[in-house]
């Protein structure tokens, strides 16, 4: 049932582009469906669906890559406490943001901060060097940790017919 | 006559919305503004560099069928054309100026070693990093 953004009305796409944009501009705020409504002016079960259909991801996914790129780039780029950068991204708790960091990138936010910057980015501009590093979360974040849970656990876990 | 690069396209929903935009705020000039039928060619450029024109087109008939139109107009609504990077030599500046008569920025002036930049849309979606560079 995959739904070809190219039919959405181009006005509709503009404004729920608007909603990405104020998320990209504020991610370490809360972004329920409502508030992100608003912005697009459309109804709220209307909003979620066609942000989907636009942007091929759900808008609260959205929000998480934005935070975890946000994040990745400050444990990068500056010495700042990793519990400081944890609740400026907009976490509520350190825990919560180890998790999901590691869920998202395979790598905990200490093991990214140990690595070097990107250098061969050097030259391109620096507000596009972050976007680079956006991580690529094409499935849920619950998904992606049954999956893992599941390849742990190995097979024995599937019911025998 | 020397050569490189003269023009450089965008896609715009409407044009004379965009010439609103890049000439009545942004501060652009006409270059070039003709009309054959449906088809207009629009080119604005910087006032501070005439080598470069800046088309302004809308995807459509003659130039392209309905539904590639339809597709480059959700391309552009999305904000999915690549980025554009207007320098300015006060970024902080122009912001106010252009915040003021209505630019809607997608992100305020900031400071990333030494160079500060903004972000804003002109209507039909383009997005643009205004960049004042480190001196």
């Amino acid at each position: 049932m995959s739904v070809d953004s190219a039919s959405q009305d181009p006005e509709l796409l503009r404004r729920l582009l608007r909603a990405k944009d104020r998320m990209d501009a504020a991610s370490h705020e809360d972004w329920p469906v409502h508030r992100l409504a608003r912005v697009s002016r459309v109804s709220e079960a209307h909003f979620a669906r066609s942000f989907k259909e636009a942007f091929g991801v759900p808008p609260h996914r959205y929000l998480l890559t934005r935070r975890i790129e946000r994040a990745t780039a400050l444990l990068r780029d500056t010495d700042r406490p990793i519990t400081e950068i944890a609740f400026d991204t907009g976490w509520k708790s350190l825990g919560t943001f180890g998790r999901t960091f590691r869920d998202i990138t395979g790598e905990s936010p200490s093991s990214i901060r140990a690595r070097t910057a990107a250098h061969e980015l050097g030259r391109v501009p620096a507000c596009f060097v972050s976007a680079a590093h956006r991580p690529n979360l094409t499935i849920a974040v619950s998904e992606k940790r049954r999956r893992e849970a599941a390849d742990i656990n190995g097979p024995e876990q599937k019911e025998v017919p | 006559m020397s050569q490189g690069v003269q023009e450089v396209g965008l896609y715009v929903r409407d044009q004379d919305e965009a010439l609103a935009f890049y000439v009545g705020k942004l501060g652009f000039r006409v270059h070039t503004d003709v009309r054959n039928g449906d088809y207009r060619w629009l080119t604005v450029q910087h006032p501070d560099q005439p080598s470069l024109q800046l088309g302004l087109f809308k995807p459509g008939p003659p130039v392209h069928d309905e539904a590639t139109a339809q597709t480059l107009r959700a391309i552009v609504a999305k904000g999915a054309m690549p980025p554009l990077v207007l320098g300015v030599d006060d970024c902080r500046a122009a912001y106010e100026r252009l915040r003021a008569i209505g630019v809607e920025f997608t992100q305020e002036p900031m400071n990333r070693y030494g160079n500060v930049d903004a972000g804003f849309r002109d209507p039909s979606g383009n997005g643009w990093k205004m960049i004042e560079a480190r001196r």
